[in-house]
């Protein structure tokens, strides 16, 4: 709710020291538009109050007269930094509810391209951070790794941004014959990127003075908002779906879970950084095992879950990705509902925001990564 | 050049021309020398700072407006500024929102008057001319905080206050800096400083001297690391958001000739102005002024911004320090040595 413009007026009419500032919806560094109202007491800050629903769509409501299958190209709309992680989500839900089979082909499909996913979520996330910082070439850098993945993805499913390309009970369409080259190729290539990230950014003095010790996320603050993902991670709580509640075949891989210890934005940007080579592991992995064979499993032509409801969660980049959905036996869905990441992340900032400087918000408001396009659904 | 300025003054006087006649007109053509120049420099500098800024980005930058290197771009661009519509918000306070980018350009103006560009290639050899550059960049703070109030935004007041905030920080850091110079030459004049580093250039005695000056003067162009006043995550743009078309564009003239003078003085003051061997006196000092620009590009576009507790700590408890030392060293030297 938005409170009332008199009401913030004479608010402010009472201290004179301290002012409001509206930051948003169009602004350069809400990623998108959020809208924070910001009490100021010079340049510190008192008081977050964050609105969202600039974006919102009915996402949920749509879902309701939608068949199963429909559903799956307005998940790509949810993250669109993730769409591959966001179909995958959706689908997982519908099969545990179907009870179906995925073929080991598909599934390993679908780690390869969620993991790629993840790498380019979080190179977009650097990006930007450094674009909040000041740094303006990192972003250029990232991006530049981003297209290749970009590139990958055109290749395998025809779209560059949203995929939709998971199919219930397994993949649409095999991989290209070039796939496995061209992904072990940008692997090679993208490994030895990271220290040069390290260069510009994780070793800048400037920087690590920038973020260290900012925005600080006590766990149990944490867990108390439900945060999940590299923020929960990052204020050392060593959770990761991927590994505590394993979902397709992930626990056939080995992987590290980088955490963190202070829960400063220097923590979540460790973690996020040290996840894409974890990312990595994962991919070449998964691409060594790869096997040949069918890539859809047995499917009935019409989608008739039955009566009942599930909720299913993955480890998106942003954190846990649920749907719930609650079948009543027809081909639409009765209740479809979204826990997005992003947006119970961002109910956490008003509370580690206020005391910081307008600079550190926006650090901190960066280093909870959202996307609107969830936030709002 | 001083002979034919006589002989140019007592044609008038034979005609019977007051004098101030010649001498309006000697001012008006050495101005729109200044401005010629100032316009031209800065349209390269604009285009070269695309260019850098790419590729240290992996990019091209601008390659299409002129044909080579897309080298018209920065002239494309200021028309498209000449031509836009001139927008006043409404709640602006009209005169001195006018009146903000003339003040910062007239500051950047004037202080070409005393680089030294050659022995003979300078509007006015004033002999207190390091003291006037100093006073005079500091006109800059003024226009910039009417800019930010009178666009009645509370982003522009912000961006104003940390200007003003960071500008006088670094200013006396600045200021400190230069006098282990002027003391050695033992005067203010800018012909004199560049004769005196016939043998030696003053960046060798002076290394921590010209450090101190190259970082506070970064600070004092407002750009990154030290680009707060405008930090456009933070403040979206800083005491110019409000401005747009010719008045923005004025701003942005001003940012860039004061990014030139500072690296002119720069060079006049540490790397032993026009001298060099081989080359012309002008193409030595500009040369030099140019390779201290691109150093401040190149920092620019690697480098994140700092915070503005940061920026105070830097200016007040490491660079001011620093300059009373390199100070105070300076003086003991040339005490013992006589």
């Amino acid at each position: 709710m938005i409170p009332p413009e008199t009401e913030i007026i004479e608010r402010t009419q009472e201290t004179m020291e301290e002012m409001y500032v509206n930051m948003g919806p169009q602004h350069p560094s809400t990623h998108g538009v959020l809208r924070l109202m910001l009490r100021l007491d010079g340049e510190v800050v008192t008081e977050v109050t964050t609105y969202i629903g600039y974006l919102h769509r009915c996402h949920e409501k749509i879902g309701e007269n939608r068949t199963y299958i429909q559903i799956i190209p307005y998940t790509d709309r949810l993250d669109y930094l993730a769409s591959m992680y966001n179909n995958f989500g959706y689908v997982l839900a519908v099969e545990r509810l179907m009870g179906l089979q995925v073929p080991e082909r598909a599934e390993y499909m679908r780690v390869i391209l969620a993991e790629l996913q993840r790498i380019a979520s979080h190179l977009i996330w650097m990006g930007t951070f450094g674009l909040d910082l000041g740094n303006f070439t990192i972003f250029m850098y990232c991006f530049r790794e981003r297209e290749k993945i970009l590139d990958l993805f055109e290749s395998v499913s025809g779209q560059r941004l949203n995929y939709a390309f998971y199919r219930i009970g397994g993949m649409p369409m095999d991989l290209p014959q070039t796939f496995l080259t061209d992904c072990k190729a940008f692997l090679e290539w993208f490994k030895p990127r990271l220290p040069e990230y390290d260069a510009v950014m994780t070793d800048n003095v400037i920087f690590q003075k920038r973020v260290q010790g900012l925005g600080k996320l006590d766990q149990k603050i944490a867990i108390d908002y439900a945060i999940s993902g590299p923020m929960l991670r990052g204020s050392g709580m060593k959770w990761d779906l991927r590994r505590n509640d394993p979902y397709s075949i992930y626990d056939r891989f080995e992987f590290d879970i980088p955490v963190g210890t202070a829960g400063d934005v220097w923590d979540r940007y460790m973690v996020r950084r040290l996840e894409m080579a974890e990312s990595v592991k994962i991919v070449e992995q998964a691409l060594r095992d790869l096997p040949p064979g069918e890539i859809m499993g047995k499917v009935p032509k019409k989608l008739k879950p039955p009566v009942g409801d599930i909720y299913s969660r993955v480890e998106s980049p942003r954190g846990e990705l649920g749907f719930y959905i609650v079948s009543d036996g027809s081909e639409k869905p009765y209740r479809y509902k979204v826990r997005s990441p992003a947006f119970v992340n961002l109910s956490v900032l008003p509370e580690i925001g206020p005391g910081h400087l307008i600079a550190d918000m926006v650090a901190i408001l960066g280093s909870i990564d959202i996307v609107l396009g969830e936030v709002d659904r | 050049m001083e002979k034919a300025l006589e002989r140019f003054y007592s044609v008038f006087a034979e005609w019977g021309v007051p004098s101030i006649v010649p001498q309006l007109i000697v001012m008006l053509v050495v101005v729109s020398v200044v401005i010629l120049f100032i316009s031209v420099s800065v349209m390269f500098m604009i285009w070269w700072e695309r260019k850098i800024s790419a590729h240290i980005q992996v990019r091209y930058g601008p390659m299409r407006v002129g044909g080579w290197h897309g080298w018209a771009q920065s002239i494309a661009d200021g028309i498209k500024l000449l031509l836009k519509e001139d927008i006043i918000p409404a709640g602006a306070d009209k005169l001195v929102f006018a009146l903000a980018p003339m003040v910062v350009f007239a500051a950047a103006l004037a202080a070409y008057v005393i680089i030294p560009f050659g022995p003979n290639l300078i509007v006015r050899d004033l002999n207190i001319g390091v003291l006037f550059y100093i006073s005079i960049s500091s006109l800059t703070v003024v226009g910039i905080i009417m800019a930010g109030w009178s666009s009645n935004n509370k982003y522009s007041v912000l961006g104003a206050l940390r200007s003003a905030a960071q500008a006088v920080s670094y200013e006396v850091p600045l200021v400190v800096s230069v006098l282990g110079v002027i003391m050695t030459v033992g005067s203010l004049s800018m012909i004199q400083i560049v004769e005196a580093q016939k043998r030696i250039w003053f960046v060798i005695p002076q290394f921590f001297g010209f450090l101190i000056y190259l970082t506070a003067a970064i600070a004092e162009c407002n750009r990154l690391p030290f680009d707060i006043p405008e930090a456009e995550s933070e403040l979206v743009a800083g005491f110019h958001v409000e401005y747009s078309g010719m008045r923005f564009a004025i701003f942005f003239l001003a940012e860039y000739a004061n990014m030139f003078t500072v690296s002119a003085i720069a060079t006049a003051l540490f790397l032993g102005g026009w001298h060099g061997p081989l080359l012309p006196p002008w193409l030595w000092f500009l040369i030099k002024t140019y390779c201290i620009i691109f150093v401040m590009m190149w920092l620019r576009w690697t480098l994140a911004r700092l915070r503005v507790d940061q920026l105070m700590n830097l200016g007040w408890k490491v660079l001011l320090p620093l300059a009373f030392l390199n100070m105070g060293i300076t003086g003991l030297i040339l005490v013992i040595h006589g």
